[in-house]
Parts: structure tokens; sequence; C-alpha cells
């Protein structure tokens, strides 16, 4: 089975010769070592590793799945399966006026909803914030959620969809999948689909995964 | 009469001085955990599991501008001939801490302000030089969950018995040798990260026993890296 070349932390990646360095590395002179267990992506202009495990880690922009953990005054605790908890201030969540002092804002949302949401701040101490207002943001009703690497989230997706439009095809479900590494389905085909996306996984480092993931889904 | 420890070069043990035991490691023990490993030094054996980066309470424990690396050793009651007093004691206190502080200047901690990283170390079955495989087994599970870190931290134990220096002593050589080194190092870096000695050396002993252990850390390194790589390069 063909496996992609794979460094560990310490280990030598490339020389820098003037490349732009992403995450998972650090430099020492001019040559790249590893941070993290993971797998190499040297281009003409950049250097990076992407990590095989480890916590999901915020980012502007990131569109994540998060589960309501307290109600606040003026917004709500999120949980994005990361080491910090978001905050979803209520203006960034409704869309109408809300006077807090008559409103229990727990009609909204409430402990254990499920949301789909985008990271909109965080801040260099780590205090994080998401917002309901890009196009897409909801509120996941029923379904289940399972919890996967998040550096492995990119191969469950598959080059431009191709995976996760597979998964879908095949099992009728509804996928979405977070970049914090959490992933809803709903439909009757749940058990086939968490089959297939521990697999991949599993398996991501392998060469010719799409292939091999439609061949089980056929059986 | 007092037994001896080294006869025609052999120990009691039957190894020569500078032979190691068999070493054995093992990833994801602990399912639940971020990563996990264990490690064996013959008889010594030892589980690691890492749980993190993740949030750290109580709050007034955070650091504003780092992560928090907590270690704590731990012996099982069944781990040594007579039963051990369950529980934290001096001497795993003190062993928690110079793992602790063996393993931070390999990780980049500032990457994760204000969370934890919690790295249980529970030895199974002691026969000397629990705590150099214990930051063995510790630096296994660190990577296996994906921690950033500079390096592997590698480490080992030297001593001497009978005017031999020796290397790896097992639980009879730890309690009868006239010195023993914990030594714990960053191989590709070449960086010493713990060095701790009881007893007595002359100048030019130390400094071969050092020198020894460098050596004896890089075999150990190696083995350690095939044994990451091969996780990923064997599925199914």
């Amino acid at each position: 089975m063909e496996v992609r070349r794979i460094v560990l932390p310490g280990e030598l990646v490339d020389k820098r010769n003037g490349r732009k360095l992403w995450s998972g590395v650090y430099i020492e002179g001019d040559n790249v070592f590893s941070k993290v267990l993971g797998i190499p992506r040297i281009t003409e202009n950049e250097i990076s590793v992407i990590p095989l495990s480890g916590v999901y880690r915020p980012r502007v922009g990131n569109r994540v799945i998060g589960v309501i953990t307290g109600v606040e005054i003026s917004g709500w605790s999120v949980d994005i399966n990361s080491p910090y908890t978001a905050f979803l201030p209520l203006v960034e969540a409704v869309g109408e006026f809300v006077d807090k002092s008559r409103t229990d804002i727990s009609k909204f949302y409430d402990i254990d909803d499920i949301v789909y949401c985008r990271v909109s701040k965080v801040t260099k101490d780590k205090t994080v914030q998401v917002n309901m207002k890009a196009i897409g943001s909801r509120r996941l009703y029923n379904g289940i959620i399972i919890k996967i690497t998040p550096t492995k989230v990119p191969r469950v997706i598959g080059k431009g969809g191709s995976m996760i439009n597979l998964l879908k095809n095949k099992t009728a479900c509804e996928i979405v999948v977070g970049q914090n590494g959490i992933v809803w389905i709903r439909g009757l085909n749940k058990a086939k689909v968490i089959e297939a996306i521990l697999k991949i996984e599993k398996e991501s480092h392998v060469v010719g995964l799409t292939e091999k993931i439609e061949n089980m889904l056929s059986e | 009469m007092k037994e001896k420890l080294i006869s025609d070069g052999k120990r009691i043990d039957g190894r020569k001085a500078e032979e190691f035991r068999p070493i054995e490691m093992k990833l994801d023990i602990v399912s639940r955990a971020n990563g996990s490993a264990s490690f064996r030094f013959g008889n010594s054996v030892v589980v690691a599991s890492v749980f993190g980066p993740r949030a750290l309470t109580p709050r007034h424990l955070q650091k504003p501008d780092s992560c928090v690396l907590r270690c704590r050793y731990n012996m099982a009651p069944f781990s040594v001939d007579d039963r051990k007093n369950p529980g934290p004691d001096r001497r795993s206190k003190e062993i928690s801490k110079v793992t602790r502080l063996a393993l931070e200047p390999a990780i980049f901690l500032e990457e994760f302000p204000k969370a934890t990283i919690d790295a249980y170390i529970e030895v199974l079955q002691a026969d000397g030089s629990t705590r150099v495989t214990g930051i063995n087994a510790t630096s296994l599970a660190l990577v296996d969950s994906g921690v950033p870190m500079k390096d592997l931290v590698t480490a080992c134990s030297v001593g001497k018995i009978d005017d031999t220096l020796i290397v790896d002593l097992n639980g009879k050589e730890d309690n009868n040798s006239e010195a023993d080194i914990a030594f714990a190092m960053m191989p590709s870096k070449d960086k010493i990260t713990l060095l701790q000695m009881d007893g007595l050396l002359t100048k030019q002993e130390f400094l071969t026993a050092i020198k020894m252990a460098k050596s004896y850390c890089k075999k150990i390194y190696e083995l350690q890296k095939k044994t990451l790589k091969e996780k990923y390069e064997n599925v199914d």
C-alpha cells in the first residue's frame, strides 16, 4: 500500500531557500524542522506540515459545529471541541431586535442545541467568538454528531467536495462537517456513514482513499 | 558475604556493562486519551497517557501566555515486591516534577495559552530506572497526541558498580550502585534536559558516563522514531 512521507518532531523537512513557512514547522538557521508527527507539504513557495493528530485550534473564518453549553445575559457559550470555549453574542445570532431585559434568550438557543456557525474573532489570549451571520449558519435539528481528528476534515470533504458528495449520494444522508472535527449526520443510513468516516479518519494518509470508500459503500 | 554484582564482565542478569535490557514500545494503549504509549525496559513497564491541550480549571492556575504542563508519576501498589502504599509521596512528587522539567523544553507551550496538557505516568512494574522509562513513554505519548514539539525526549540511566560504568540499571543494581545518573536529552538537538546523580564519581568517570548516556539515548531515539512511523505505515 502506498503511504505518503511522514515526518516526526525535530526531523528536517527541507532547506528553507526563502520560502514561506506555514503551520507545523519551525526554523533553525536555514533548516526547516517539523513540530508535529505529520505529512509535509513542500511546494515552490511554501513549506508546511499537516499534523496527523491534535486538537482543534480556532481560526477566524472557520465554519464549525458547536454545542451550546450555557445561556448568559447577552449570548451563549458554545463548546467548539477545542481547549477554548467560544462565545456567541445575541446580536450576532438573532436577526431581529431583542429587549434583553424582558426576554429569556433561551427561546432562541438552549443548552444542548447544536449550531453550525462561523468563527468571527480570535484574540491573542484565545478568547473566541462565533456568529450565525454567515450563509448556511443555522441550528441543526435532530441527527447525531461524531467527533474526528480536526486535521483530517479536509480528507473527509475531499478534493472539491468529492468525498463528502460520494457519501451523501450513496447513503442519502444529510451530512455537515465542521472544521473543528465535529460531523453532524441525519438520515436512515447513519451507521454506514459513521463507518465510512471513521475509516477515512484512520487511513487519511493512504493514497487512493476515495476509490476505497466507494467500493466499501457499494457493497 | 555481599553478592558480587559484576563477575567476568557480566552483570547479575547476564548483560555486559554497556548492554541494555530488551526495549518494547506500544502506542494507543489508552483509547480515551489524546495520546498514549507504553514503554518497557526489561522488567520495568510504564504506561503514559496524555490529555489535552484542554481547558484548565481552576482558573487561577491558568497562565495567560502559555500552556501548563502537568505530570503525575504514580507507582501501582503491585509494581514492587513489597506493596507500595498508594497515592503521592515525597519520592513520586519529586519524580513528577523532574519529568515535567525534562519535557517542558521540548514542547511549544506558548501555542496554547490558558490551556493545560496533562500527562499521567503509571508504573505497572518497577525494576529500576523507572523515571527514565516514564520520560520515554511520555515523550512518545506527547508526539502521538499531536502536541507541537521541538524534538522527542529520550532518557536513560547510567551507573557505576565495582568500578565499572554500566547503562540501564535494574532494580538490584540501582539499590547497590556506587553512583547512578538519570539522564534525558533531545537527541537531534544534542541538548540535555535532565541530569540527576546519586553517589560519587570522579570527573573523568562522570564525563565518560555522560558520553555513554548520549550514545545510548541516540539508539533509543531511533527505536522511538521507528515505532511512531510504523503506526501510520502499517494500516490494515
